[in-house]
């Protein structure tokens, strides 16, 4: 049986989800037995390089480069999964849900406390730069999720758990314990 | 004790006193139906829906409608569960919960709920309401994000006079909670304290504490909601 393919990526997360993953610890060297990582920070491959089974998705889409990303991951992998609360419902990059953006890029460049230096009052404009979305939006409002793994982030348990079941084909456990939004 | 009769609960047999409300009658039989807005011993008023059961094949809540003899009520099947959990994504997405930045995280009941019923993703779009935050009292935090609007509040925390530090303001989506200004300057430690402890969300916290309990010991962290109510069977 050929491995299956991982791909893993951050949208607006903090990279503490795939902090959680590599807290699997020494079933890491077990995980590379199950499966082989395709495009992932993990390994710095940048591009898919072949269809994917499993895509693991961290943060939410704040920025029109978070979009590109996810509907490629779409695109690329046949199971997407939400991991953690920033994929599943914005997270704290969701906090600025209730502001205009043009406050918060004011207080981000202009005004703000810590804000030294910009005389000529310039906001970040360069072609290169994505550009920011009205809000932050969870990923299964943007394209279709297949699986959910609550936490902030999602134990490393439930993770390997869920992993080792999309990989054998069993019923995925999910214990109470595990299953947190915190 | 001639007023005790008998009624079912999912094909189970219970007796309680004749007039008693429903979730009472079930909670001493050793059988949960979850609430939320409701707080034993006060006049409840059936307004989260949390409670659904089906009477004889009608659905109705729990918390507000009295026993009588013989009655055959559904609680844990599918279809009411389905209610539950929809009733529990809905308050997830009409306000702004954060649970990862909230100091009552694994002490809240809606986020208990939502683990009961195994919660992973609400099913209806996010709205990220404009609500606000009202720190000007000097004892407590009114977090209108975080509130489900259940009145709890309102019910339970007066103070020596018998009158209300919360209230109603507002109508529609712009109902709010809102706090007497005079009324909270008086407010005492221990009331602070059962008003953030009556509040089953997050948005009553007392100021200056927080986070207190460490994350494994909390309130919901190892046992679902209702467990305790279980184990009195």
């Amino acid at each position: 049986m050929s491995k299956l393919v991982v791909a893993t990526t951050s949208l607006a997360g903090c990279f503490g989800c795939h902090m959680s993953l590599l807290d699997i610890d020494e079933r890491i060297l077990d995980l590379i037995e199950l499966v082989e990582f395709n495009k992932s920070p993990i390994n710095d491959i940048k591009t898919f390089t072949k269809q994917c089974d499993i895509g693991l998705i961290e943060g939410g889409c704040c920025n029109s480069e978070n979009i590109h990303v996810l509907k490629d991951f779409r695109k690329n992998c046949k199971i997407l999964v939400s991991l953690g609360e920033c994929a599943i419902m914005g997270g704290l990059p969701a906090l600025r849900n209730g502001i205009p953006i043009e406050e918060c890029l004011a207080e981000a460049y202009l005004d703000g406390p810590t804000v030294k230096g910009n005389i000529h009052k310039i906001l970040p404009n360069d072609k290169e730069l994505p550009m920011l979305l009205d809000k932050v939006y969870p990923c299964h409002e943007v394209v279709k999720i297949d699986y959910y793994l609550p936490g902030c982030p999602p134990r490393a348990d439930l993770i390997w758990d869920v992993l080792v079941a999309l990989v054998t084909g069993d019923e995925m456990k999910l214990p109470y314990e595990v299953v947190k939004f915190d | 004790m001639s007023n005790k009769i008998k009624f079912k609960i999912d094909g189970v047999t219970c007796e309680a006193e004749k007039g008693q409300y429903i979730v009472d009658a079930a909670w001493e039989n050793g059988i949960y139906i979850p609430t939320l807005c409701n707080i034993p011993g006060i006049k409840p008023q059936g307004s989260c829906r949390i409670c659904t059961v089906n009477i004889n094949g009608r659905p109705m809540t729990a918390c507000t409608t009295p026993l009588l003899d013989g009655m055959e009520i559904e609680n844990d099947i599918p279809e009411i569960r389905e209610i539950r959990k929809a009733i529990i994504e809905s308050l997830f997405v009409e306000g702004n919960h954060f649970c990862p930045a909230c100091e009552k995280s694994g002490n809240c009941m809606l986020q208990a709920l939502a683990y009961r019923f195994q919660m992973m993703a609400p099913r209806f779009p996010y709205s990220f309401p404009v609500k606000g935050v009202d720190a000007s009292h000097p004892k407590i935090i009114k977090d209108q994000n975080r509130c489900i609007l259940c009145k709890r509040c309102i019910k339970s925390i007066k103070d020596e006079d018998g009158k209300s530090i919360f209230a109603f303001y507002g109508r529609g989506h712009k109902l709010r909670v809102h706090v007497d200004p005079e009324l909270a300057d008086k407010l005492t430690d221990e009331l602070a304290q059962k008003a953030m402890d009556v509040c089953p969300v997050g948005s009553i916290l007392v100021k200056e504490k927080g986070f207190d309990v460490p994350i494994g010991k909390r309130a919901y962290d190892n046992v679902p909601i209702g467990s305790d109510i279980e184990g009195n069977k």
